[in-house]
């Protein structure tokens, strides 16, 4: 089996590695973390044929370049409209490219979009926290941060030239006119109808602060009905806490997993990741809808997002994976055209 | 009579009490063990974590296979009269109340108007237990910091407080498990790790465990790890 590694050339803060993410250990004061937008990772993984929670790394807006090394190597990069490019060609954004030893790969930010993900044709190897590889960025555990001077290395590597080229973009996942779902509460009954008022009426923006966290917002003061101190309760990735001086900060992947703060909504799954790619100075509206609607959305977006994986992305991909197949039985190796 | 509140699309909140008390706490000790039973029974569906604090319970549930309605009848059906069944451990730790190591003694100690030595036999004649894990990993929120060391959070946060740091604010405490701000006083540093590394056992508490704490001397902290 070849093996390849992925020398980090550059890398701005906030690159990490992130499998799938963490879930279930909320009660041990852990979000799941994982990818900040987990239908784009899922994508760069299915295109190349990994399984969708296998570890890619996440790059922000601050970038991030690398040499490849050792052997050829297919990747992908996906989600964010970044600009990607290899040697100084610019490769367009959402695309799968094979890597030769020495080429030199840069993602940097585009027009649009605060986080891409790189994935690669092999198995990426790195330190796992509790069975995972997704960082948890308060504390560094997991996969931890990818920085210049690492090598990434990848085992087990196809370079798979029949799936380079430009990855289909799942249509489904952008936000309408910047509509934001919520479900109101859990302790929407903690504010002023004024406050709730401007919560569903008036638009937000979303600031510089912006992290693996959450990000804070600018907008109307919601302001509490009286004055409270609520036992800590507990917080779920998409939380719309409000703080004591009336800011509204919309809790993300590496999200506290409690907090005394009250809680006026929560953002509904299907539309997390595109929030996530938004950008500081972008606006928001949030949009009330009943925990039934949000079912019927959650449960809408997950049909329309498997088959999106299953015929349109993996068209190409299945002919490829059926050659690998066939080769491997023939021990030939999964370098195939490499 | 519990408040049901829908949080999302895959999470109902279930709050047993408004203001935090022992035995709201136990309560809430007794429904979340009555959930993972069912859980491990089969006899729910669709429930994927639960998340114990204060005075309420988390059930984050899986929107593909059941939806809030069909949780909240599942839970309202359990029976969690009874105490819970699963009986707590007691935990040793021990602490190193030097000066040197415990930057915010004085503080508290002054204003708890108290001798450094008697804030430490305040703390230490407490009856801990764990009321949940919260905020960031391993933080295991500890109920009964006696009446008498309640100290308001400071106004900033200091950073750099490394982990192992014995830290107390409105009448909680914990034991920090990374480096971190916080705007807790630090009374304390202890070897006791919440989060020991064991692959099979990565957490040292449950909640509802008692913890006790034992003086150490700066020699005896120094001389372990």
């Amino acid at each position: 089996m070849n093996t390849a590694s992925l020398r980090v050339v550059a890398a701005g803060p906030l690159v990490t590695f992130q499998d799938g993410g963490r879930l279930g250990h909320l009660r041990h004061g852990i979000p799941a973390s994982g990818p900040m937008d987990r239908r784009a990772h899922a994508i760069a993984n299915v295109v190349l044929g990994n399984p969708a929670a296998a570890t890619a790394v996440e790059i922000s807006r601050a970038g991030a370049s690398f040499e490849c090394v050792g052997a050829s190597l297919t990747v992908a990069v996906v989600g964010g409209r970044f600009l990607t490019s290899v040697n100084g060609v610019a490769v367009g954004s959402d695309v799968a490219m094979t890597l030769g030893p020495g080429d030199q790969l840069v993602v940097a930010a585009g027009p649009s979009g605060s986080w891409a993900y790189l994935a690669v044709a092999g198995d990426l190897v790195a330190s796992q926290w509790l069975g995972h590889t997704a960082t948890h960025s308060l504390s560094g555990l997991g996969g931890g941060n990818v920085t210049a001077g690492l090598d990434v290395e990848v085992l087990a590597t196809r370079a798979d030239p029949r799936v380079d080229g430009p990855v289909g973009v799942f249509a489904g996942n952008g936000l309408v006119d910047g509509a934001v779902r919520v479900v109101l509460g859990p302790q929407d009954h903690r504010f002023t109808a004024e406050a709730l008022r401007h919560f569903v009426t008036v638009p937000f923006a979303l600031t510089e602060g912006f992290d693996r966290m959450g990000v804070r917002l600018d907008g109307p003061q919601l302001d509490l009905d009286a004055a409270l101190s609520i036992p800590s309760e507990p917080i779920v990735r998409g939380s719309v806490q409000v703080a004591g001086d009336g800011v509204a900060t919309v809790l993300l992947a590496d999200h506290q997993t409690t907090g005394g703060y009250p809680k006026i909504a929560t953002v509904v799954s299907a539309d997390l990741d595109a929030l996530c790619q938004l950008r500081p100075g972008d606006s928001v509206r949030f949009v009330p809808v009943t925990p039934t609607q949000a079912i019927v959305v959650a449960r809408a977006r997950a049909a329309a997002f498997e088959k999106f994986l299953d015929s349109d992305l993996l068209a190409t991909r299945r002919l490829a994976r059926r050659l690998t197949e066939t080769d491997l039985i023939g021990d030939v190796g999964t370098d195939i055209l490499g | 009579m519990n408040r049901f509140a829908s949080v999302g699309d895959s999470a109902v909140l279930v709050e047993l009490a408004s203001e935090f008390t022992e035995q709201a706490n136990q309560h809430v000790v007794a429904l979340d063990q009555a959930i993972n039973r069912a859980i491990d029974e089969a006899s729910v569906v669709g429930i994927v974590e639960t998340v114990p604090a204060y005075v309420s319970v988390l059930v984050v549930f899986d929107p593909l296979v059941t939806d809030h309605d069909a949780v909240r009848a599942a839970i309202s059906l359990l029976d969690t009269t009874g105490a819970a069944t699963v009986d707590p451990s007691r935990h040793h730790v021990a602490v190193c109340y030097d000066l040197g190591v415990a930057p915010d003694l004085e503080a508290v100690a002054a204003y708890s108007r108290l001798s450094p030595d008697g804030l430490v036999e305040a703390h230490l004649s407490g009856s801990y237990r764990v009321v949940m894990y919260g905020f960031a990993p391993g933080y295991a929120y500890l109920s009964g910091v006696p009446d008498s060391i309640n100290v308001p959070r400071k106004q900033q946060p200091v950073r750099g407080v490394p982990a192992g740091s014995v830290i107390i604010a409105g009448g909680q405490c914990l034991i920090t498990t990374i480096e971190m701000p916080t705007g807790w006083s630090v009374i304390g540093r202890t070897h006791f790790r919440v989060l020991p590394d064991q692959p099979d056992a990565p957490f040292a508490f449950r909640p509802g465990d008692e913890i006790v704490f034992d003086r150490i001397t700066l020699d005896e902290y120094e001389a372990t790890s």
